[in-house]
C-alpha cells in the first residue's frame, strides 16, 4: 500500500532549447513530464534524480486520486522508506522519446498536423542524460544528492557520473551492465522484429492508419518479460500448473504460465507504444561508454567526485552479478569511491523492483550516510 | 571510540596516505580506523550482507565479493597494503588467496588466532575436546575455520612458499607483549600478526 502522506506533484517542462542528439539530429524543442515528491530544501542539496528503465514512465511513488496502483517503484521512495521523501527532493522524468507525457513518436511534431511515429529520431542514454540536465536546469536544482536507477535507470544514473562528473554527488547503480551482451541485444532483435512483422506496423506510422501493432508489441512483452524472471521465481510462482484439469490437446492456454504471459502482453499493449519500445531496446543496444569515451575516460574519471553504490541480484541472467562486477572493476581501476552489493534473491532481472530485506537495508545504509554527511 | 586491539597494530604498520584493501573487513572498523589515523584511501571485502550494510554505515567503500573466487577484479600492484586480520582460518585456499594478495599489495598483513596456544593444547590433552577458547570460540561442528594452524605452522608454511616476513608481532588477546609470548610464542601467543613481502 501507498502511503497516503506522500505528495505527488505532476507537471510538463517545455524545453525550448534545441537538444543535439548522438545521432547528428536535432530537436528543436520538447516536453518532458516529470513528477516530483517531498521538497527542495533552503540549500537546495537534497534533490534526488530517479531514472527509470525500459517500461518505467514518471510516475515513480505514490497513487493518484482514485486509483489503487502506486507508481512503479513506490516500495523504495515515500516517507520513511530507503529513498525518503522527508528528507529528499524526488524527481522522476519520464524519458524523452517514452509515451507517457514527454515528447516521443506518439507527440505532433511541432507546427504540423502530424504524428512523429517512426520519424522520431533514436534517442540514446547520452541523450537522456543531456535532456534531463536540461529539466534539472528548468527546476533551478544545481546538484544531484544522488541518482539512483535499475537495469536501463542504472544506466543513465552512470552515464550522467560521466557526462556531468561534477553535478552528481553520488550514484546508485542496480542490476545494470557496462555495456550489452550479444545475447543481451538478441533478446531485443528479436523483440523487434516482433513488432516489425506485425501487418498493423506498417512502418511505424501505424496511429495515422488507427491501428496499433498489438500483436507484435505483445510478443515482444511477453519475449521480455521472461528475461526478467528467473527459472526459479517462474517455476515458483506457476510450476507445470494447468488451467483446466486436464490436457485438451490443442493450442489454446493450457499452462498458468502461457494464461500469465498472454496476459501481461496484453495488458503492455494498452498503455505503451511499439515505437517507444523499439526506441528504448536501440538506446540499450547502443550504450556502450567505454568504447564511446575511450581513452578520454581515464581523464574523465579523474574529475568525477561521485561515490558509488553498485547492486546485482543473483539470479538476474539479463544483467547477472558478473556485469555488474564490470562496472566496479571499472571504478576500482579509477581508483574511484565504491560499494557493492550482491544480493541474493530469486527474483530475476526485475528483483531490483521488489521487496527484499537485504537490499532494501543497503539502499538505506548507504542513503542513511549520504544524508547525514551533508 | 576504541577500536580493537590487534586493528591498532596493524595501524601502526600502514603508511599515511597509503591504499589500503581489507580482506574480510567486517564492519568496517580497520579501514575506518585507518581513515581517521592516517588518511588511507581504502575497501573493504566481505561475503556477509549484514556486514555490507555496517560498513556502509561507517562509511567505508566495501565490496560483497567471496575471497575464495580470489582478487581478480584488483589490478596487479594496485594497492600498497593488501590485510588479512583474522580471516586466514576461514579460506579455501590460503596459498592461493596470499599469493593473490602478494600479487595485488606491495605488502600484505596476516592476522589468525595460535591454534598452538597453551590453552587449546590443554583443553586437547586433558578434555579430549576440539578446544574451544576467547578466540576460537566456535564448537566443532559450527565453526567457520577450516583451516586453524599454529604459529610454527605458518613459519613453516611461509618458509616452504618464499614469503618473506619482515616483521612479526605475537601477543596475548590483550594484544600485549610479554615475557613468555616472546621467549616461547608458539605456547604463548594468542594471536598472530605477519608482515609479508
Amino acid at each position: 500500500m501507498s502511503d497516503p502522506s506522500i505528495n505527488i506533484f505532476t507537471d510538463v517542462a517545455e524545453i525550448k532549447s534545441p537538444l543535439t542528439l548522438v545521432s547528428g539530429k536535432v530537436i528543436d524543442e520538447y516536453n518532458l513530464k516529470y513528477e516530483t515528491y517531498g521538497m527542495l530544501n533552503k540549500e537546495k542539496n537534497n534533490a534526488v534524480l530517479i531514472c527509470h528503465a525500459l517500461s518505467g514512465n514518471h510516475h515513480a511513488a505514490g497513487c493518484y486520486n482514485n486509483e489503487k496502483k502506486p507508481g512503479w517503484w513506490d516500495n523504495m521512495i515515500g516517507p520513511g522508506k530507503p529513498i525518503d521523501t522527508d528528507k529528499l527532493y524526488v524527481v522522476c522524468v519520464n524519458n524523452l522519446g517514452g509515451c507517457h507525457g514527454s515528447t516521443g513518436p506518439t507527440s505532433q511534431i511541432p507546427n504540423t498536423q502530424k504524428i512523429y511515429g517512426s520519424s522520431f529520431p533514436i534517442i540514446t542514454v547520452n541523450d537522456w542524460v543531456n535532456s534531463q540536465k536540461e529539466l534539472m536546469d528548468f527546476l533551478k536544482i544545481p546538484s544531484w544528492r544522488f541518482i539512483v536507477g535499475g537495469s536501463l535507470g542504472g544506466m543513465q544514473a552512470f552515464q550522467w557520473t560521466i557526462q556531468y562528473p561534477s553535478l552528481v554527488k553520488n550514484c546508485i547503480v542496480i542490476a545494470a551492465a557496462p555495456k550489452l551482451t550479444a545475447q543481451n541485444i538478441a533478446f531485443n532483435e528479436v523483440a523487434r522484429q516482433a513488432i516489425m512483422k506485425d501487418p498493423n506496423w506498417h512502418d511505424g506510422n501505424y496511429i495515422e492508419k488507427g491501428v496499433v501493432p498489438a500483436q507484435g508489441l505483445s510478443l515482444a512483452r511477453m519475449l521480455g518479460h521472461i528475461t526478467y524472471l528467473s527459472d526459479e521465481s517462474m517455476g515458483e510462482k506457476f510450476g507445470r500448473e494447468l488451467k483446466q484439469a486436464k490436457l485438451n490437446f490443442n493450442y489454446d492456454v493450457e499452462f498458468q504460465i502461457e494464461s500469465y504471459l498472454r496476459y501481461q502482453g496484453e495488458k503492455f499493449v494498452t498503455g505503451f507504444d511499439a515505437n517507444t519500445y523499439l526506441l528504448m531496446t536501440k538506446s540499450l543496444d547502443y550504450f556502450d561508454p567505454i568504447k564511446d569515451f575511450g581513452d578520454s575516460l581515464k581523464e574523465i574519471f579523474k574529475s568525477v567526485k561521485s561515490k558509488y553504490l553498485v547492486i546485482s541480484f543473483t539470479s538476474d541472467w539479463r544483467f547477472p552479478p558478473k556485469r555488474s562486477r564490470e562496472i566496479v572493476k571499472l571504478l576500482l581501476d579509477n581508483e574511484k569511491d565504491v560499494s557493492y552489493s550482491e544480493i541474493n534473491s530469486e527474483g530475476g532481472h526485475d528483483a531490483f523492483l521488489m521487496d527484499n530485506e537485504d537490499y532494501f537495508g543497503v539502499m538505506k545504509s548507504f542513503i542513511d550516510e549520504v544524508n547525514n554527511g551533508i | 571510540m576504541a577500536f580493537r586491539k590487534d586493528l591498532l597494530l596493524i595501524s601502526s604498520w600502514i603508511r599515511p596516505r597509503s591504499k589500503v584493501l581489507d580482506l574480510g573487513c567486517g564492519d568496517g572498523e580497520l579501514l575506518k580506523l585507518l581513515k581517521i589515523d592516517k588518511n588511507i584511501n581504502g575497501y573493504g571485502i566481505d561475503n556477509d550482507v549484514m556486514n555490507i550494510k555496517k560498513s556502509l554505515t561507517n562509511d567505508i567503500n566495501v565490496l560483497q565479493m567471496d575471497l575464495d573466487d580470489g582478487l581478480g577484479d584488483f589490478e596487479s600492484n594496485s594497492f600498497n597494503y593488501v590485510v588479512l586480520a583474522q580471516s586466514l582460518q576461514v579460506v579455501k585456499n590460503p596459498k592461493l588467496l596470499i599469493d593473490d594478495m602478494l600479487r595485488v599489495g606491495d605488502e600484505i598483513i596476516v592476522s589468525f588466532p595460535n591454534m598452538g596456544h597453551w590453552v587449546a593444547r590443554l583443553q586437547l590433552l586433558f578434555r579430549g575436546k576440539m578446544p574451544v577458547t576467547e578466540n576460537l570460540p566456535y564448537k566443532w561442528q559450527d565453526t567457520p575455520n577450516i583451516h586453524l594452524c599454529t604459529i610454527k605452522d605458518f613459519m613453516d608454511f611461509c618458509k616452504e612458499n618464499n614469503y618473506e616476513i619482515t616483521e612479526k608481532y605475537i601477543a596475548n588477546d590483550k594484544q600485549k607483549k610479554n615475557l613468555f609470548n616472546k621467549v616461547m610464542p608458539n605456547l604463548f601467543g594468542e594471536v598472530a600478526t605477519f608482515r609479508i613481502r
